[in-house]
């Protein structure tokens, strides 16, 4: 599928206008004000760590042509996992002019956290104070005048889902782009024993470095920042030595590491920001619904749930997949002139039969399945299914946090790909970008339940992904065993649940399926065609006849299968959808076996990732692993299919 | 109120109500050398930290809590005077105005430090007595010998974050394991200090989800066995 985005360019065009990053946490509603502010389609959704890339968008803003950049989420300057570097490496780098901070209004604490070490990057910033509506209902009032007077810059209540307040928004970041910087406010100052190591550093390193401040670089090289000590250490190797003395000094009178006493002076200062600048009602609603967590992540009844919830979803996309295909060829079929010249059979069996069968595939499986998706991310449960999953993906190596790409992988492979960059560690990363492509993703499922779940009944169905899961937890257990280094826990936060947002749920449902409307179906109906061309030429047996030394002799298949497998290449729903065109009839079983129907679904689950999987593997692990993967799994195919064909055909 | 005023109020009113009399506002004033007017409000304010208890027409008198803040500033304020005094020699009324300044900034640790170094003093230099401390050591002579400060006086048994009932809350005293774990997890808001909950723990030694700054974490259990807590049982 292809659902990916545009990639955004790394340059920055002078004279363009002036370029406005969002920065936040993970999951404060980045993403939603970016789409408010642009019209564009990022992913939204209640987990963190959607966003990985950062995303692009223009504005019209009064006349004005606004760059909006949409950054990952980050919970701190001094990066370490990938996400976290683009975002700090934009930021370092001047990318930006002004920097708008959302702040989720709920978690002022942890969110101001950030926001400190925003303040004295040197570029301007504004506060957004998103969720400001929830926070209310919670009994947390943020009175956004004391919390501008605090942080001395602008700060603009928002409701970003709404749109409430995001122009106001663009009006202070135009305001405050060009106000010059101000001195440090007092409630923004360390501790004393902090404080004082800062000054001293500071006044070493001399007024700037590089554009940042002296007081922002002299802050994290006490913290033990790895890229900024590299490169001063290279520079003015004395200073680096002074960094390791009064960080050493820090750790000294604390027994703790200086980042750990900067991290908990800046948490203090923080609190006292929020305590400030917020007034709690009594404790009590604090959170929204407990008892819904206490229930879907409980011992046992969340396992339930969590099946229940997987079964339900599969369940009813086989019936009502079917029940649309069947009911969409039907009005096809209703209206079939039954032509008996050759261009009249070219025109139906390419042209009318790929559309319908392309549109029965698209309106039938893939959509309510996109639709589902975005219902669960917006609701919530995703990280709740890493809280359950972390103990289950140990089996294969991984942590609760792999789960996440994992899930999204049954919608599509390649931002389940680009997903696994939530994942710290750059082993388990692999591992999970690895297992993420066998995953059955819409495509493959439309296969399956097309022609085993229609065909052979929903246990076969079943039982195919059944087969799938074992290959991929082997497959895990085996790279865990054989590839080196350690597997690091999960660290994840459980955001509150969310009512989803009906129109959010349907706009981001309509948005992944777009890009499989406009590219994919007339693919597809130019492959049907392409095929009845041969067809009709009978140049298709020669194409078959080349393969079927695997196709026949090994797999047991019919001839006609080749040419499928290579289409499928293209994308995989093609496979089951030009089957028809290929094998001449829409009525399978007179063609097919049930054996070789369900060792075709089985092959063309596994014997390649499509071609868009490929080239978002390329890009997340390098193209010599993307291609060791893809042979990997060309031999798996084969071989799980030929020992199927040998396993069931005694028995069917 | 500012530290500094707090501990004065509370340093007045333990020399005032010396006997467990009621301290009138208008005696602390002149004590003070304040408006009676901005006395009457400091006593409220104490009041409502639980510092102080006041009754109309009799006046007030130190809480439990605020008896142990006061005793403890007094302590600080009398060993200074002793450091002053013997060590660096200074005059007893100099010394009195010094450690009126000092008192408030100095750490319990320093203060610790002082009187062991000091070989734990009784009174100070004008006679009278050093309130004692209320650490938990054997007695003076084994806390004078040994070579390390004790700690800190509330400081219980670490344990690690798993061995927590879920629905309990305790303090992170330490974070152990790689740097960028227990970055992360500071950058997170577990910091040493801070009050965390237990909420749940996923079967089979799965995960744990903890409560901290009012933000929920999913946190994998190797790395929650290297989150210490002090022990809820030994703190109480």
């Amino acid at each position: 599928m292809s659902c990916h985005g545009e990639q955004p360019s790394t340059k920055r065009p002078r004279g363009a206008g002036p370029v406005i990053a969002l920065v936040g946490n993970a999951n404060v509603g980045k993403s939603a004000i970016f789409n408010q502010l642009t019209g564009l389609e990022q992913a939204v959704g209640n987990w963190p760590g959607k966003t990985v890339e950062k995303a692009e968008g223009v504005l019209l803003h009064r006349g004005r042509r606004i760059r909006v950049i949409d950054l990952p989420g980050t919970y701190s300057l001094l990066a370490r996992s990938e996400d976290e570097r683009i975002t700090r490496d934009f930021l370092v780098g001047q990318g930006a002019d002004v920097i708008i901070n959302v702040v989720d209004a709920t978690a002022l604490e942890r969110n101001l956290y950030l926001s400190v070490q925003l303040l004295g990057i040197g570029t301007p910033v504004v506060v957004a104070l998103n969720l400001v509506d929830v926070a209310r209902k919670r009994g947390m009032i943020v009175d956004a005048r004391r919390l501008r007077r605090l942080l001395g810059t602008e700060v603009v209540p928002t409701v970003a889902v709404q749109g409430t307040g995001v122009h106001e928004l663009v009006d202070a970041a135009l305001r405050v782009r060009n106000r010059p910087r101000r001195e440090t406010p007092e409630i923004m100052r360390y501790g004393p024993e902090v404080e004082r190591r800062i000054g001293k550093l500071e006044a070493l390193l001399g007024p700037q470095r590089k554009g940042v401040p002296a007081r922002w670089a002299a802050i994290k090289l006490l913290e033990g920042d790895t890229r900024l000590l590299r490169r001063l250490s290279r520079s003015r190797p004395d200073l680096a030595n002074a960094v390791g003395i009064l960080s050493g000094e820090l750790s000294d009178i604390h027994r703790e590491p200086a980042s750990t006493v900067i991290a908990a002076e800046r948490y203090a200062l923080v609190g006292r920001l929020a305590r400030e600048a917020q007034d709690l009602a009594p404790e009590g609603r604090r959170r929204g619904a407990e008892w819904l967590d206490s229930a879907s992540m409980h011992p046992v009844w969340g396992y339930v749930l969590l099946i229940v919830i997987m079964l339900g979803i599969l369940a009813f996309i086989s019936v009502f997949g079917g029940w649309a295909a069947t009911a969409i060829e039907r009005a096809f079929e209703s209206v079939n002139p039954g032509a008996s010249e050759w261009w009249g059979a070219l025109a139906w069996n390419g042209g009318a039969v790929g559309l319908y069968a392309a549109l029965g595939v698209a309106l039938g499986f893939l959509l309510p399945f996109y639709f589902i998706l975005s219902l669960l991310e917006n609701s919530g449960y995703l990280p709740r299914l890493a809280f359950l999953m972390d103990r289950p993906c140990h089996a294969m190596g991984l942590h609760g946090k792999a789960a996440v790409p994992l899930i999204t992988a049954f919608g599509c492979n390649v931002p389940a790909c680009v997903g696994c960059r939530i994942i710290e560690n750059r082993r388990d990363r692999l591992i999970a970008t690895f297992l993420s492509t066998l995953v059955p993703c819409s495509a493959r499922t439309a296969v399956i339940l097309g022609i085993v779940g229609t065909f052979m009944g929903p246990l076969w169905a079943m039982a195919l992904y059944l087969v799938d899961f074992a290959i991929i937890i082997g497959l895990g257990r085996l790279l865990h065993r054989t590839m080196r280094g350690a597997s690091v826990g999960i660290i994840m936060e459980i955001p509150p649940y969310r009512w989803p947002v009906p129109r959010l749920v349907a706009r981001q449902a309509w948005a992944r399926f777009r890009p499989f409307l406009v590219t994919a179906v007339p693919l597809i109906v130019l492959g049907s065609l392409a095929i009845e061309c041969l067809r009709l030429a009978h140049a298709l047996d020669e194409i078959t006849a080349w393969m079927e030394p695997v196709t026949v002799a090994w797999l047991g298949l019919p001839a006609f299968t080749g040419v499928l497998f290579i289409l499928g290449i293209l994308r995989k729903e093609a496979a089951v959808v030009l089957l028809a065109s290929v094998a001449g009839t829409v009525n399978i079983p007179s063609v097919m076996t049930p054996v070789q129907m369900f060792v075709f679904a089985l092959v063309i689950m596994l014997y390649i990732p499509c071609i868009a999987t490929i080239a978002a593997l390329g890009r997340e692990v390098g193209w010599r692993t993307a291609g060791l993967i893809t042979a990997a799994e060309i031999g798996l195919a084969i071989l799980a299919g030929g020992l199927a064909f040998r396993l069931l055909s005694p028995f069917l | 109120m500012p530290k500094e005023e707090t501990e004065e109020y509370l340093e007045a009113m333990l020399d005032l109500s010396a006997g467990g009399r009621a301290v009138k506002t208008t005696a602390l004033a002149e004590r003070l050398g304040v408006a009676p007017a901005s006395a009457t409000e400091a006593v409220q304010r104490l009041c409502r930290d639980g510092l102080v208890s006041y009754e109309p027409y009799k006046g007030a008198s130190l809480t439990p809590k605020g008896r142990e803040a006061a005793s403890r500033v007094k302590r600080k304020h009398r060993l200074l005077e002793v450091f002053l005094t013997r060590v660096l020699r200074m005059a007893p009324r100099k010394a009195h105005v010094e450690a009126c300044r000092m008192e408030h900034s100095l750490s319990d640790d320093t203060e610790e430090a002082l009187c062991r170094s000091l070989h734990g003093p009784d009174c100070c230099p004008d006679g009278d007595p050093i309130p004692p401390c209320d650490r938990d050591v054997e007695s003076c002579a084994t806390c004078i010998a040994s070579p390390r400060p004790s700690g800190k006086r509330d400081r219980g048994q670490a344990v690690p974050l798993t061995s927590m009932q879920p629905g309990r809350t305790a303090r992170v005293l330490f974070v152990r394991g790689g740097r960028a774990v227990v970055k992360r997890l500071c950058d997170l808001g577990l910091t040493p200090g801070t009050q965390v909950r237990l909420l749940r723990s996923a079967p089979m030694r799965g995960p744990v989800e903890v409560r901290v700054r009012g933000c929920d974490l999913a946190i994998g259990r190797g790395i929650a066995l290297k989150v210490f807590v002090e022990d809820p049982g030994s703190a109480a």
